[in-house]
């Protein structure tokens, strides 16, 4: 066993159900909480975040248009895949240090989110939807429609289930994502798009990038097809996305860096996280012969 | 049978017009009410009406004579501190405290008291705004009172908005409204933002305060603390200093979506939370089996209502090919019979264009429709010698590319444009940053729901436009802004979840 060498895994990230490396070639060593070397990490430019935006809108409304009982399914799926490999996904989050049963605990957390957000599909709609007894003679209801794509930036701590928590109520509701990993542990997104590519999620509604926060902030900001964007930033890229989200009236949810999350609290989690990522359609239908 | 080989009865001929000529022509009807006009307003600020501390004021038009009505103050930085001052402290000292019971009652209080005043409202609101006297008797004053018995019921239920989550009100509220529905605009801004337990420090827009100024003696009257509500009258300066106040944590703004970028931007450092109601091109659509009278009646309505100062006006009209021309000749006809003219004729269709500078935009965008090739067509309508006023106007031949197809002209003119297939109805449709709301006129309810569900807008309206309702959440997708007000979707937004 031990005269064998070990075969090494090239980390590529999972955009338009492929996985890539970044177009530039460009590529950062990533090192375990030894210091030693553990793999070349993609660092993806402005170009991979247009080409992920474009994945995402060939694969969104697709998504949109499946039912609410499939994507439940699927994401129960999802959930399925990363228990199968929890123990993995653990290992990768230990490369930043953590002890291995803080690492198990966010993996058992972020599957628990993901079984959540299954149970979701089928049940907001009832929740956050309405139908409204106005005063003529109108059959007035009111529904969500998923925005669109959503441009996500991971924090850099929890990679996985702070990754999660912010896209997991996106693509609840039939959005697409284009996510930044967390900037220094981006190895745990590297696995996780190994397993949504085998969770029958289609290609393309989940895009993983890796790289730089401050590279990929301004293309994050002004992308007129990311109609929303969420996720964790420091005062100054608040500023620079909210300006950049200006331009086309894009909606803007953020946490800020500079304050310790609990990603693991029930807050994190549920109807008010997926209405941040929808819109409401009120339509009014005559009643009458 | 394949449904495609029997051929459609062929429609009846339109009906014969009724040629009166002059003959009988209406008597005026002119509403002459007390409107209980001041000759000068101040500022409403913690429960008073005070004078600004640089003590200037503007003059405020009747746009249908363009004779003064009154002077309004005109708020500074230093006025709108104050106002903001106030409203923080009646909401740490009272109104954030009060049991949401009786934040309700207030607002019931209200509600009754907007009803009393309804003549004098939608008179001072006519004058000063130039539409129409049926619109704001019908329309502006009723819709106003109804937000506020809407949302009077919602103050002591906050908790099932959001089941399971913390609720709590932002505490001073800063708003800015537009000139077109001034009064509803107040209404659909402070209801929701008082039943959450906010105060409120609210910007009118610089045409139309009287309307504003008048629900602070509302306010008095109702006995509603001092500093719940606090009006601000001024330009756009005003609503600068109102929105970049430090006290107002969040911000509430109905008006263009280039202002609405603008305050977006102004406030990007900051954590402010924004709603924003902007602009909008909305298509209103228009399929063969439509019925065709009630379609067209629907059209004019959705482009003519308040002279077509309506950020959701069916300003787009996509007609399918089939019947194109018969909607024409109707529109034609229709056109030709609205009534333009003074606003306090209660007979009046159409009334004065809001200000000035508005209807020098309408006349170039306009202008450009001629040049850029569509083909206009105009009632043959005399206009009044004073006050601005603009002739119902139609652009058939219109394309995708045209100014008068892309850009929001506020004002009442048609652009109308042809589809052969819903699918090419929908991709015209949703081809525009905007995206606040459509109609369409069908006979088929489930081409309705369809056309509803692939349509990119805020509201739909089907075989009706231009309708509202307390209960009924309105508000766009993409550069039409975001939030919603009314419903209990648009209350959410004047609370934060914890």
């Amino acid at each position: 066993m031990s005269s064998r060498l070990h075969i090494t895994k090239t980390p590529k990230c999972y955009v338009g159900g492929a996985f890539i490396r970044s177009e530039s070639g460009r590529v950062a060593e990533l090192r375990n909480a030894k210091g030693g070397f553990f793999a070349n990490i993609p660092q993806c430019t402005r170009k991979d975040l247009r080409n992920a935006v474009e994945a995402a809108a060939k694969a969104g409304p697709g998504w949109a248009k499946r039912s609410a009982f499939n994507r439940g399914q699927i994401l129960y799926r999802l959930a399925e895949m990363m228990e199968a490999r929890g123990v993995e996904l653990a290992e990768s989050i230990t490369l930043s240090g953590v002890s291995k049963a803080e690492a198990s605990r966010e993996v058992a957390a972020a599957i628990e989110r993901v079984v959540h957000y299954a149970g979701w599909t089928d049940k907001y709609e009832q929740v956050l939807g309405s139908v409204n007894p106005v005063a003529s003679a109108h059959f007035n209801f009111t529904v969500t429609e998923p925005m669109g794509i959503i441009g996500i930036l991971a924090a850099d701590d929890a990679p996985v289930l702070g990754l999660l928590s912010l896209i997991l109520p996106a693509i609840t509701s039939g959005n697409s994502v284009v996510a930044l990993a967390s900037t220094t542990q981006p190895y745990p997104s590297i696995q996780l798009g190994e397993m949504l590519a085998t969770s029958d999620l289609p290609g393309g509604v989940v895009n993983l990038l890796t790289g730089q926060r401050s590279e990929l902030i301004p293309t994050f900001a002004t992308h007129e097809h990311l109609r929303a964007l969420s996720g964790v930033a420091n005062a100054e890229d608040r500023k620079t996305l909210k300006l950049g989200a200006a331009e086309s009236v894009k909606r803007v949810r953020l946490l800020k860096a500079e304050e310790p999350i609990d990603w693991f609290a029930d807050k994190m989690q549920g109807a008010e996280e997926i209405r941040a990522l929808i819109e409401f359609k009120t339509t009014w239908h005559p009643v009458g012969a | 049978m394949p449904a495609a080989a029997k051929k459609a009865p062929a429609r009846p001929k339109p009906t014969r017009e009724l040629v009166f000529g002059d003959l009988w022509e209406f008597d005026p009807a002119p509403e002459t009410a007390d409107p209980k006009l001041k000759k000068r307003y101040d500022l409403f600020i913690n429960g008073s009406f005070v004078a600004p501390k640089k003590g200037r004021y503007f003059a405020t038009i009747n746009p249908a004579n363009e004779t003064k009505i009154a002077d309004i103050a005109l708020a500074d930085a230093a006025d709108v501190d104050a106002a903001c001052k106030a409203a923080q402290m009646a909401f740490t000292g009272v109104w954030g405290k009060m049991p949401g019971k009786e934040r309700g009652k207030y607002l019931y209080r209200i509600a009754r008291l907007l009803q009393d005043h309804a003549r004098e409202f939608a008179i001072a609101e006519t004058l000063d705004g130039g539409k129409p006297i049926k619109e704001s008797r019908d329309f502006d004053i009723p819709m106003a009172a109804a937000h506020f018995f809407y949302h009077a019921g919602w103050a002591d239920k906050l908790e099932f908005l959001a089941p399971g989550r913390q609720l709590a009100p932002h505490g001073v509220v800063g708003q800015v409204i537009p000139w077109n529905f001034p009064l509803l605009m107040l209404a659909w801004k402070i209801a929701p933002a008082l039943a959450a337990g906010n105060c409120v420090v609210l910007k009118p827009a610089e045409t139309t305060s009287i309307t504003a100024l008048k629900f602070g003696e509302i306010c008095q009257e109702a006995g509603l603390p001092n500093g719940v509500v606090n009006i601000v009258s001024g330009a756009s300066e005003t609503g600068a200093a109102v929105i970049n106040h430090p006290l107002t944590t969040k911000v509430a703004f109905t008006g263009s979506t280039e202002v609405g970028k603008i305050i977006m931007r102004s406030l990007a450092g900051t954590d402010k939370k924004m709603t924003m109601e902007l602009g909008g091109k909305a298509a209103n659509i228009v399929f063969d089996d439509a019925p065709l009278d009630q379609a067209v009646e629907g059209i004019v309505n959705g482009i003519f209502f308040n002279q077509g100062h309506v950020c959701c006006a069916g300003s787009r009209l996509l007609v399918q090919e089939s019947i194109a021309d018969e909607v024409l000749a109707k529109l034609r006809c229709r056109i030709a019979v609205l009534r333009v003219g003074d606003p306090m004729d209660k007979n009046t269709d159409l009334g004065a264009i809001n200000s000035r500078e508005q209807l020098i935009k309408i006349t170039e965008l306009v202008q450009s429709g001629v040049k850029e090739g569509a083909e206009m067509h105009q009632s043959a309508c005399r206009l009044p010698t004073k006050g601005f006023f603009f002739k119902p106007t139609l652009f058939s031949g219109v394309s995708m590319s045209h100014r008068i197809a892309r850009e929001e002209i506020f004002g009442p003119v048609l652009s109308i444009l042809t589809f052969r297939t819903l699918e090419e109805a929908v991709e015209k449709a949703n081809n525009t940053a905007y995206g606040l709301s459509a109609g369409v006129w069908t006979d088929k309810g489930s081409r309705i729901l369809k056309m509803s569900t692939l349509l990119k807008a805020g509201v739909v309206w089907a075989n009706t436009y231009n309708k509202f309702d307390p209960t009924s959440p309105f508000g766009g997708f993409k550069e039409s802004g975001f939030g919603r007000e009314g419903g209990k979707q648009g209350l959410l937004d004047y609370l934060k979840v914890a």
